[in-house]
This record gives structure tokens, sequence and C-alpha cells, in this order.
């Protein structure tokens, strides 16, 4: 795959823990195209973010380890950059969004202050031009009195404007990718709506890709063009994100999207939940990791877990069963 | 169809069951110190919300943080006091029952928490945790208290109970803890259950579980119940009314089906477009999201509390004066000048 700007194959991450090694990120492959936006959906503990900090190795370690693994980014891999290497690349190429701003943020310096220090890390700009750009920045995301408001600290900023500032820092290097770990989660819907159209705007006229992490299938369809879904440290589906809502193929897509409130519809529909609670993986699995909640799993879901196979063109899946037919695939 | 046949009998049975808990003009204001005495101002986390809950019915109260729900919710669990108006539940007021009285009341609300982690106290066993309300309550009976702690596990479906019993909270399940939760509100067997966000904090696939489960709960037990929650989308499988709240104040109250159908204030529609749908068709579009962010409560906007967000402000009016209750639909009330 050359045309693609991040290539990564085969990733596995453990953790040590008093308890055992949990296996979080089971081979993952996946490629991201230039100006493309990828959604990554799944649970808590489903290891989307784990991957994420993997490739840009921000995993601690011990006790996290990368077992195994490519993360191919203009050709080089980053998993086996030098940590001096990989600092010129964070930040500067591949920035992040987290999720909570008020912890990602530093209390005791201003917001022009921190704005300022990646522009003279990476971009070796005088502290003059660093603060000129700055105020720039957060004119950009949508902040009023920019340059006043550079003074202020973290505390003095409500929320949505502690993440606005968090898109703003994470933008000031011109990056190639951003990597936004459930940048809305901790927001108010209204702000949410707010973030989601200003990292729209963002994207159309920077033309940057974009890696958006998230538990909520309706955010992903207000903004991806291409969506994988993760469980127990697996992709289990991926495919565009048209095709995704039209034609969920694994029984977890299913279940997601039919477990979803809405409330546009007129009619209360049955709303479909899934039993049970997602796996802690300790042993790295044998059968499929959502055997024990899948109502179609049959006994070769037990004794095999499923590669991911493509059931229609740039729609693949990870299942034994072809839900549509009812049957298995051979 | 369905939809309007559920309005329409929770209207009947609501015409006829009494009124459980009645608020009245209710202001909760929070002191602001300067230098630790003398007051430099207010918190309005709840100014002038009045509404009556009868016996049985479920609503809902939606709002954005900061908008006072939480602090509404306090004040009618009896955590706050508030600096007017009155909760009145069953006849009685609140705040001026006495101990004995508490007592009585603290039985027949009960309270689910948003973080079930954080609303368990990791060192007790879940049959203590269960049975401390049964000992505070009075219950001397050991295998009374035992009896009830096997029917309300069972009726949040937590199977095997005896399983469960002997295992603290970080054992469980992030779903397991809030049913835990939910159990430990209903073991003294309340007429009303107040729950703030119960379903934020989890996954997605574990909320339609708990939702369904408090609404067979609340349908079994024919309880009131008081829903607080910033996501619209939960609220139809659950309430029969709702209530938007805005800055302190109840800005649209209604039906359920009326609201989601015909909402009335601009602050309804924001809130109802900002809500994400799973459609992939919404990629490619922008949402109508009104610009800035809820006001401070100290010193809320003169007039209508939205109206330097809102764009369908009339200058002149709603900037200055504070919009009484219109009632353009039956039983639909919205606070907002466009409907006078």
């Amino acid at each position: 795959m050359p045309d693609m700007l991040l290539d990564v194959q085969g990733l596995e991450t453990t953790f040590k823990t008093p308890d055992g090694v949990v296996h979080a990120v089971n081979g993952v492959s996946f490629g991201l195209k230039e100006g493309e936006t990828l959604g990554v959906v799944g649970e808590s503990g489903c290891g989307k973010t784990v991957t994420m900090h993997s490739v840009l190795r921000l995993i601690p370690a011990p006790p996290g380890k990368i077992v195994a693994g490519k993360a191919f980014f203009f050709g080089q891999d980053l998993l086996q950059m030098s940590n001096e290497e990989i600092r010129h690349v964070r930040g500067a190429r591949i920035s992040m969004i987290f999720q909570d701003p008020m912890t990602s943020l530093n209390p005791v310096l201003s917001i022009g202050k921190q704005l300022a220090e990646p522009l003279m890390l990476h971009l070796g700009m005088s502290k003059k031009e660093a603060e000129n750009r700055s105020t720039e920045l957060l004119a950009m995301v949508g902040i009023p009195n920019a340059h006043e408001r550079l003074k202020d600290y973290p505390h003095q900023y409500s929320g949505g404007m502690r993440q606005r500032v968090m898109i703003a820092m994470a933008l000031s290097c011109s990056p190639q990718i951003l990597i936004a770990d459930e940048p809305t989660t901790a927001l108010d819907v209204t702000i949410q709506a707010q973030i989601m159209d200003l990292v729209k705007h963002l994207r159309n006229e920077l033309g940057m890709s974009i890696i958006w992490i998230t538990h909520d299938l309706g955010v992903v369809a207000g903004l991806a063009q291409r969506v994988m879904v993760m469980y127990g440290g697996f992709i289990i589906e991926e495919a565009d994100v048209k095709d995704l809502y039209a034609n969920p193929s694994h029984p977890y897509t299913i279940g997601l999207l039919g477990s979803l409130p809405r409330v546009d519809e007129k009619e209360r529909h049955r709303l479909y939940s899934i039993e049970g609670a997602p796996p802690v993986l300790y042993n790295k699995p044998t059968a499929c990791p959502f055997a024990p909640r899948c109502k179609w799993a049959m006994e070769r879901c037990w004794n095999e877990n499923p590669p991911l196979e493509p059931v229609a063109s740039r729609h693949n899946v990870a299942c034994w069963m072809d839900i549509k037919t009812g049957r298995p695939r051979s | 169809m369905a939809e309007t046949q559920v309005v329409q009998t929770s209207e009947a049975k609501r015409d006829m069951r009494k009124v459980l808990l009645s608020i009245q003009n209710l202001r909760v204001w929070f002191e602001l110190r300067r230098f630790g005495f003398g007051v430099a101002g207010y918190v309005r986390a709840v100014d002038d919300v009045s509404f009556d809950l009868h016996e049985g019915e479920a609503i809902a109260v939606v709002g954005e943080s900061g908008c006072g729900k939480s602090s509404l919710m306090k004040t009618i669990l009896g955590l706050y006091r508030p600096r007017e108006g009155k909760v009145v539940f069953d006849g009685q007021v609140i705040g001026e029952m006495g101990r004995r009285g508490l007592n009585w009341y603290r039985a027949q609300v009960g309270y689910i928490q948003q973080d079930p982690y954080g609303a368990l106290p990791p060192f007790m066993s879940l049959q203590r945790i269960l049975d401390e309300p049964l000992l505070i309550g009075g219950l001397r009976n050991k295998k009374e208290r035992i009896r009830r702690i096997h029917k309300v596990l069972g009726e949040v479906k937590m199977h095997p109970v005896e399983d469960f019993l002997p295992k603290f909270p970080h054992m469980l399940s992030g779903g397991q803890q809030q049913r835990t939760v939910i159990a430990r509100a209903m073991i003294r067997e309340p007429k009303l259950i107040v729950a703030d966000e119960p379903v934020s904090m989890l996954d997605a696939s574990v909320r339609v579980e708990i939702l369904k489960l408090l609404r067979g709960l609340q349908e079994s037990h024919d309880l009131s119940f008081i829903y607080i929650t910033h996501d619209l989308s939960t609220v139809k499988y659950f309430s029969e009314r709702i209530f938007v709240m805005y800055a302190g104040k109840l800005v649209e109250k209604g039906p359920i089906g009326q609201i989601l159908r015909n909402p009335l204030h601009p602050y309804t529609f924001a809130l109802m477009a900002a809500t994400s749908d799973p459609d992939a068709k919404n990629a490619d579009t922008y949402k109508e999201v009104p610009p800035g962010e809820p006001p401070s409560l100290v010193k809320p906007p003169a007039g209508c509390r939205f109206h330097p967000r809102c764009a369908r402000a009339i200058a002149g009016l709603c900037d200055q004066q504070e919009p009484p209750e219109f009632e353009p639909e039956a039983n639909h009330q919205v606070q907002c000048w466009l409907y006078q």
C-alpha cells in the first residue's frame, strides 16, 4: 500500500499486571490515506487508545510493551525510531488531542506559554514570532480577544474553550496527522457539536488526515469517511462509513448500532442490548473474543479466532458467520 | 401511533393520580463569600422552578452541565436548603419535618448516582452495602434483612445472588456496579427514585440494559421517577414528560411526544440539533448550533437567559424582560417571548 500516509502492520501491545499479562492490542493492521478521516470505535478497554498510543510510543514501559508490529510513516518505522527521532514526529508531524482538556493542560503555565512551546521547539520560532502565531491559532479556533487571552491560565477558560486550546496546540505545527482521543466526550452536547463543526472546517481548510477515537457511533457518522470497530484488542470490522451503517456485518457492530437511542425516530423502536460485559484478555485468545456475548456463536467460534477478511469491496469483517444469510462463511 | 397512545394513557393516568411531589417556586442560591465573610453575590443555581410529579409518573430533566439540574435534585433529596419556595412530598414540607420525619422521607426516596464506582464504598462487600440502609431504617431481624437483599438483587438481575454477596465493588463490571447502586436505592422500597445521569458513565452496549432495567422497575413497582440527563436521545425510552432546564430555569415543559415532535423553545431546538445521530449523511453537513456557552449563574443575562445565544431573539424585549410561562399547546409550557 504505497499511498498510505500511515501504515500500521500487526501491532501487538501487552501490559504486565500483578494478575498476569494483559493483551491489550492483538495484531492490529490499518492504513490511513492522505486527507482521510478514520474513526476508531469501541468500548472502554477495547484497545483503541492503546493502539494509537503505541503508534506514537506513548505507552509507559514498563508495564507496557510493544511486542510486535510496524508503523510506517513516510517510509520510516515509528516503532524502531530512537527517542530523539520520535520527539520530532510527535507534536510536529503527528499530533494528538486528549480526552480531558483540564488534565492535559499545565495549570501553572499561561495558555500563551503552552501554545508557544511547541512552536519554538519544533519550528524554531523566536519568542515574538511564536506569540504572534499563537494569537492567530487561538483566533482560528474561535476564541474571542485572542491576544489578551494568551495571558490567561487554564482555569480561566471553560471546558469547551480548553478543548479549543488543545486543538489549537495540536494544529500549531501543521501536522500531517491529527489523532483525537475522545475529544468531545467530556463536553456538553451543544459544545460537542461546536467542536465537531470546528474540526470539520479546519480539516477542509488544512487538508490533514484525522484519526478520531470514540465510543460514540453518532459522532463518527458525522465526521469520518472510514471506520474501524475494535473489540478485545482486535479490529473486528472495517468499512467506509456509509457502508458500515447500511450493512453492519459483525454481530458486535450490529448490536452497537441497534443499541443506540435516537431522537429523530417517530416510533419507539425496540432497543437491542448486548448481554454481558467486554472481556479482559489475560491470555492471547484462541477463540473469537466476542463469542461469549454473541447469539450467533457456533462451535467454530470457540475454537478459532476469525481473521479479518473482505466481504465486499473495502469492507472487512472478522466473523465466521455470514449474518445476512445465517450461514457460516467457508 | 404507539407513542401517542403512551402519552394519552399517561395523561389519563396523571389526572387520576394524586400529586406525590410538588415543587413550588423553588430558588436555590449559593452565597459567594468575600474574605470568608460578607456576601459578594449569589450563584443562582435554581431560580423560580415549579412543577408537580404524580404517583407512578416518570419525568426527565434535561440540560447541560452547570444549568442547575443537580442542585435541583439535591434540594429534592433534602441535601440543600432552598432559599425560597418549598418542596412538598406527600403533603409534608421537606426541611420542616424534623429528625423522625427526615428518616421517614429518606426511606421514601431512592437516589441513583452517576458514577457507580465512586458511589459504592470500596471497603464494603455487597452484602454490607445493602444491609446498611436496612439497619439504619431500624430493621433488626437479620433473616428478614437477608430476604430483602436477595429479593432486591434478584430484581436488578444479579444472578446468582449468592455469588455476588461477598464481592467488593472493584470485582464488579461497570454495569454490575450500577445495578448494585440501583439495588441500594430500591432496598427500602421507596415511592420516588431520583436518578442523576444513571447511564452516562457506562459503555454503549451496557447502557441500554440499565435503561430497560430502570424502566421495568419503574413500571412493576409503580414508582415515581425523576431522570436527570444531558442526553435527549435516551429520554424517549424512559419518561412521560420532559423539563428542559437552562441557566437555573425550566424553559420548556411538556409531554415527551410533543416536545420531540414540536420543540418550541430555541434552546430545545439547539439541543436536539446538537445530539449526534448515527447517520452517515451527517459527515458532509454542518450543524446549526448556537454560538457561545451557557451563562454564569452569578450574573445571568438580563431578560431571557438564552437571548445572547439565540438567533431569534427580539431586540428590546428578550434582552430586557424575563419571559413568563406561555402555553401555546395544551400541557406544553414554554418560557419564550416568541409565543406571547
